[in-house]
């Protein structure tokens, strides 16, 4: 793969996406605006929730806030790359333009992955690294070298698993043609990680943490931050993450040869 | 000697089509259990095609025509048989071969809908490692010979259809493919855009002996272009060779309107062995062979006096459209 190449696309994209979106002023302002409420909302639910308890899960409401500040940079990952290009692959193959994407000489899961950019999603993300650093603050966390790196692995490794599931459902649209459904109970899994893994029954956190791993997503990242994570979580994310990613770059490539093209 | 760009040996496809009875009943136990048949599309097809021939896919809706070419481009993979196109098999997509290729569907686009089209051609410049300059170069070569100027610069959701089309065009051939493959390009364009298409894509084929692979129910089209076409009917070919020969095979006759300067001399040609459609006072309707058009006509002439003449060719669209109907026709 010629790298220096896939970043001048990547450029080209990035261009031609913020050019498209900048083409609609007001529906950016109404995005940023949502960014906003959302994020507020979310904290005065959460603090709604620690109301009458000081701890859930033996979580604090300060470190809670942790998991929401990781769940804003991961949503707003997801509405910057993942929701403009993912729930495009429905599209594409529903309508054949698919075609279009699988005949040029690049590689198909990266153009149909990277092609699009919601440029709102950067405000959430920025929302998301302001509360995460008011809570290493807060929290009196001591940051350090190790400390960085570790976050910055369990971080990726979140966005890894979270893109690798999204792409997965996605890709079975070569076969159920629609799946719009999929995706909408993978986004309110995903509404789920907000909360400690704790604060949930010993059946959902085995669901959660085996087949649906939302719990890596947020979770562990989580507990790097407060010094509670230990290193087997920790690796088993990066395997969980790579496993993920791998499975379903094969499994895209498994279902392109079903691939039927729509009819003209 | 020119060489086989695209060698087809006996392909054929098939896909699983599920079908559901009508009704409320219907729908539940489509659901719960899908029945699925498979349904050959192409059968056992062969043909090859040299290097800057224009050929024409002629059939009816659902024949199989949009199929071929998919799998032609490597779209969809084929069940049975050997496709090589360009000394390569497309399914595999290999970036040599896509370089060399380009699909284009009237009924389907690439252009970002939002901004100018310009932006999608250095967007497909930098895909296919074109830099900057040179795809300038291009895209003043390519908008001359479409003739668009100040449209690649208006957003493409603002352009009419055949000022999109032009673009898409455009966008589609930035590469210089050797090979296009085009799915009823004018598919929706008003006469003029359609007649600035088919030029374009003469004078492409003659300036860069592109071999082009074309698809369309516009007749026009496909008289003005190919010299060769390809019937499907039913996934099968039911003829591959000149177009001018398919014609003559179809109408092997032509009708002539005669005007006679007397209704006497109309009578006696009614009488003189010609097969009559019909006759009006001094005009007579009759029908004649295309291999003795010459000679009747001089005999025509030299017996009896004549005021005026008309040859009627069948319409063009009626004669191929007889290919078009299933198995009415054995080609």
């Amino acid at each position: 793969m010629n790298l220096g190449k896939y970043l001048t696309i990547y450029k080209k994209f990035l261009h031609t996406s913020l050019a498209s979106e900048l083409e609609y002023k007001a529906n950016i302002l109404v995005d940023l605006i949502t960014a906003i409420l959302s994020l507020v909302g979310s904290i005065f639910l959460l603090s709604i929730f620690f109301q009458n308890s000081g701890y859930i899960g033996g979580w604090k409401f300060e470190q809670a806030l942790i998991i929401q500040a990781i769940y804003t940079i991961l949503n707003g990952i997801t509405n910057t790359w993942f929701n403009p290009n993912l729930t495009e692959i429905v599209k594409h193959i529903r309508e054949g333009t698919l075609d279009f994407v699988l005949l040029k000489p690049i590689d198909s899961q990266f153009f149909i992955s990277l092609k699009k950019l919601n440029p709102s999603g950067f405000l959430e993300i920025m929302l998301g690294f302001f509360l995460l650093f008011f809570c290493i603050r807060i929290n009196q966390i001591n940051l350090n070298l190790s400390f960085v790196t570790l976050s910055l692995v369990t971080i990726s490794c979140s966005i890894c698993i979270l893109y690798s599931l999204w792409f997965f459902i996605s890709t079975t649209t070569i076969w159920f043609v629609k799946t719009w459904n999929a995706i909408e109970v993978l986004r309110s899994f995903l509404y789920i990680g907000r909360f400690p893994l704790n604060s949930f029954s010993f059946s959902l956190r085995i669901f959660f943490s085996v087949f649906i791993p939302i719990a890596f997503i947020t979770t562990i990242p989580s507990e790097v931050f407060l010094g509670l994570s230990q290193l087997w979580k920790i690796l088993l994310e990066v395997i969980v993450a790579l496993v993920f990613l791998i499975t379903s770059r094969k499994f895209w490539l498994f279902a392109l040869k079903f691939y039927s093209s729509a009819s003209s | 000697m020119v060489q086989n760009i695209i060698d087809v040996r006996n392909l054929s496809k098939s896909f699983d089509i599920s079908s559901k009875e009508p009704g409320l009943k219907g729908t539940i136990k489509h659901f719960f259990r899908r029945q699925t048949k498979s349904l050959k599309v192409i059968k056992n097809i062969s043909f090859e095609i040299k290097e800057g021939e224009i050929v024409g896919f002629l059939g009816a809706n659902g024949a199989g025509k949009t199929t071929i070419l998919k799998m032609l481009c490597g779209l969809i993979y084929p069940s049975e048989g050997s496709i090589l196109v360009s000394e390569h098999l497309p399914f595999r997509r290999k970036e040599n071969f896509l370089k060399n290729i380009t699909l284009i569907m009237g009924q389907k686009q690439q252009l970002i809908w939002d901004l100018p089209p310009i932006e999608s051609f250095y967007l497909n410049a930098s895909i296919y490692d074109i830099d900057k300059f040179e795809a300038k170069k291009r895209i003043k070569k390519l908008s001359e010979m479409l003739e668009i100027d100040e449209e690649l610069f208006i957003p493409v959701r603002k352009l009419s259809l055949g000022q999109r089309m032009k673009s898409e065009l455009l966008a589609a051939l930035i590469h210089e493919p050797n090979i296009l493959f085009l799915d009823e390009p004018t598919l929706g364009l008003d006469i003029n855009a359609q007649r600035n298409l088919r030029k374009f894509l003469q004078k492409y084929n003659k300036e860069t002996n592109a071999t082009i692979c074309l698809t369309s129910h516009y007749m026009k089209d496909i008289t003005s272009l190919c010299k060769r076409v390809i019937c499907v009917q039913e996934g099968a070919i039911s003829y591959d060779g000149k177009l001018d020969l398919l014609l003559k095979k179809l109408s092997p006759v032509k009708e002539i309107l005669i005007v006679c300067r007397s209704e006497e001399d109309a009578s006696k040609l009614e009488n003189f062995g010609f097969t009559v459609k019909n006759k009006i006072k001094n005009e007579i309707t009759i029908k004649i062979e295309n291999e003795s058009i010459t000679p009747s006509l001089k005999s025509i002439l030299n017996n009896f006096d004549i005021e005026d003449l008309f040859i009627n060719e069948p319409p063009i669209d009626e004669v191929i459209g007889k290919v078009l109907i299933k198995k009415e026709y054995d080609i």
